[in-house]
């Protein structure tokens, strides 16, 4: 090993992939363009949508009520309904989405409140879609409001006060930090997209320095100097690592500006978010030592993925070849990724071994503030190793003759 | 100089099971002589080029280049050789000026030995007008001329050229083989591998003829006129692997 001619290859492979416009567009333009776009884009939508529908009035089919006029005129009057003849089959303009939800009123209910036997009044919505569900929570409110004013008027006549039957108020209060929330709520998704953009970053480069100089003709020519193989290796194995980590830190910052961004405008706007941000006293941040810590912690993922992947595509003959067997890996890596963001799944010494599900899982914690130092150790550890065994790989298939020469 | 000995490569291959695409191969290359490595298509030329540039390993035998052996140091065997052939490209993203500072300094080269160096070899091959445009852009024989520098930048005691005019149009293989003249001038041992008759006429001292992976006969052009009776180098080659049948039982293979 000899660091003076690793430098020379890394610092022309960097040259090199500098000047290579898919390169750039890769870990560059992608990172930087894309996951602004894509974070704004989906909250905006999401905000407007989610306000349209909590502004526009819930489609109301009743049933029945014609002996209860003074409840009717109650739902007439009431802003947030739009009530709809009930045409010939209510379910279906539901399943249709027509109407949002049905309420039935039993027959004689506005006299069984006066004393009567209890009655139940049905809601029919379509579980699972969004408008139908905030529809049935209006009309539950209407009547729980309506139950309520009863029992009230039932107290009054008997000559007794609301409070006999709320002896006592129930309410919650948050006591975790911002930051903490901030990690919980993002603590999954992040770790899961930093591991594919670490991916991502080293494919291209990695296929690019080895198959795709097979098949240009250059690796011969690289072969020919006196530079020993693990040389070589260790210089294109920093540059495809530098790609990966480049491309982590774009996007770490573009889509952290755009997030920003993309809060002071909703809460500009005074959105959802901003309510929530009110209820909760702050708007949810992240930790910045948790994304240290995720930094810290990907680092040997990347040496991971940069020695796999170099191994894998300098076996190929050529650029198409490399990408047919490197592309189904994006599923092999997202899926111990996934796996990582379920709920049941925690660290223990077992999943500390597990590689990229421990990353996941130990990101998660450090996002939410959790720093237990004995995994993070393993985990850190046990990731060196399989990388440090991986590069090994990649080593001896330099040296096979019927991998560098395969036509 | 060259020193191979019993040189033998066998490699398994998928279709046709264990190839020996070179078996006993011996010669020697003297310096300030080209020797010729004759041979038709898949004859084992580029095998047995590759097995001295230590790219192959051999399967036994043994090769001493520039004082070097192949196999215990071969770093030190491609420090002291220069190897063009038609399949080392150059890297289309670099210009010719950062190509050849590359390969000078994987060479272990201070940068300005190297300057002066490329000045000089600039000079000679004519190269100041396109030294700083990217190799992608190049006519052939610009990269031609810049692959040349690259082989020659830590000036190496053994040249070994690869069927280094496949393709090229006329004016640039001349030039090439004008080169190769130079190099033996120089005192440098070349070996020259070709299935082109005259090349091996215009160029070698010695000629070895390679078929199936043997090395079939070996001398000075007039020596392989005497012992074949033919004057044509077309047909001392056809009487040397063994007549017509034989070349073309190779081909199909």
């Amino acid at each position: 090993m000899n660091w003076h001619y690793i430098l020379t290859i890394y610092l022309k492979e960097l040259k090199d992939s500098l000047r290579d416009r898919r390169t750039l567009i890769s870990m560059l333009l992608i990172p930087t363009l894309l996951m602004p776009l894509i974070m704004l884009g989906s909250i905006t939508i999401m905000t407007r949508v989610i306000k349209q529908a909590q502004e526009e009035a819930t489609t109301l089919i009743v049933l029945g009520g014609q002996d209860s006029p003074a409840v009717m005129s109650a739902l007439k009057a009431e802003k947030k309904f739009q009530l709809v003849d009930a045409g010939t089959n209510y379910k279906q303009a539901i399943s249709e989405k027509r109407v949002r939800v049905a309420v039935e009123i039993p027959a004689g209910f506005e006299a069984s409140l006066k004393g009567g036997a209890s009655q139940t009044v049905m809601i029919y919505h379509y579980e699972g879609e969004m408008k139908s569900g905030m529809g049935a929570g209006e009309v539950e409110k209407f009547f729980r409001n309506l139950r309520d004013k009863t029992v009230e008027t039932r107290l009054t006549d008997r000559g007794l006060t609301a409070d006999l039957i709320k002896p006592f108020e129930v309410k919650r209060q948050n006591v975790a930090p911002p930051e903490k929330v901030g990690g919980n709520i993002f603590g999954g998704i992040v770790p899961y997209f930093i591991i594919l953009l670490c991916f991502t970053g080293a494919m291209y480069p990695a296929i690019d320095l080895t198959a795709g100089e097979k098949e240009r003709g250059t690796m011969e020519t690289l072969l020919c100097s006196p530079v020993h193989r693990v040389n070589i290796v260790l210089g294109k194995f920093l540059m495809v690592m530098t790609a990966s980590v480049a491309t982590i830190v774009v996007s770490l910052l573009s889509s952290s500006a755009s997030l920003l961004i993309g809060g002071s405008m909703m809460a500009g706007r005074g959105g959802g978010a901003a309510k929530a941000a009110a209820s909760m006293g702050q708007i949810p941040t992240i930790d910045p030592a948790g994304i240290l810590g995720v930094f810290i912690m990907v680092t040997p993922v990347a040496m991971l993925f940069a020695a796999v992947l170099l191994t894998i595509s300098l076996f190929a003959k050529s650029y198409k070849e490399a990408q047919s067997y490197v592309s189904p890996l994006i599923v092999v890596v997202v899926m111990p990724a996934m796996m990582g963001m379920l709920p049941g799944i925690e660290l223990s010494a077992k999943t500390a071994l597990v590689p990229i599900m421990n990353l996941s899982l130990v990101c998660k914690e450090m996002l939410s503030g959790v720093w237990h130092w004995n995994y993070i150790a393993l985990i850190f550890g046990s990731t060196c190793v399989y990388a440090a065994i991986a590069l090994g790989l990649a080593v001896k298939m330099f040296n096979r003759e019927d991998v560098i020469f395969r036509a | 100089m060259i020193i191979a000995r019993h040189l033998t490569k066998t490699f398994k291959d998928k279709k046709r099971g264990m190839v020996t695409a070179a078996a006993d191969v011996s010669f020697t290359c003297q310096p300030g002589q080209i020797y010729g490595l004759l041979g038709a298509n898949g004859a084992g030329k580029t095998t047995t080029l590759r097995l001295l540039a230590t790219l192959l390993k051999p399967t036994s035998g043994t090769c001493t280049v520039a004082g070097h052996d192949t196999v215990s140091a071969p770093e030190k065997v491609r420090a002291n050789v220069g190897f063009l052939a038609a399949s080392t490209a150059l890297y289309g993203r670099l210009t010719a000026r950062e190509m050849i500072t590359y390969f000078g300094r994987l060479n272990g080269m201070a940068d300005d030995i190297i300057r002066a160096r490329l000045k000089a070899l600039a000079d000679e091959l004519d190269m100041h007008e396109f030294l700083d445009r990217r190799c992608d852009k190049f006519s052939t024989g610009m990269k031609q001329k810049t692959s040349i520098a690259r082989t020659l930048i830590h000036d190496p005691a053994v040249m070994i050229f690869d069927e280094p005019t496949l393709g090229l149009d006329v004016m640039t293989a001349r030039a090439i083989v004008k080169f190769v003249r130079e190099c033996r001038n120089r005192g440098k041992t070349v070996i020259y591998s070709t299935h082109v008759m005259s090349e091996v006429e215009k160029l070698c001292d010695t000629i070895g003829i390679i078929h199936a992976g043997r090395l079939v006969a070996e001398g000075t052009l007039p020596e392989l006129r005497t012992r074949f009776g033919e004057t044509d180098m077309e047909e001392v080659f056809v009487k040397a692997i063994g007549g017509e049948a034989a070349l073309a039982e190779a081909l199909k293979n």
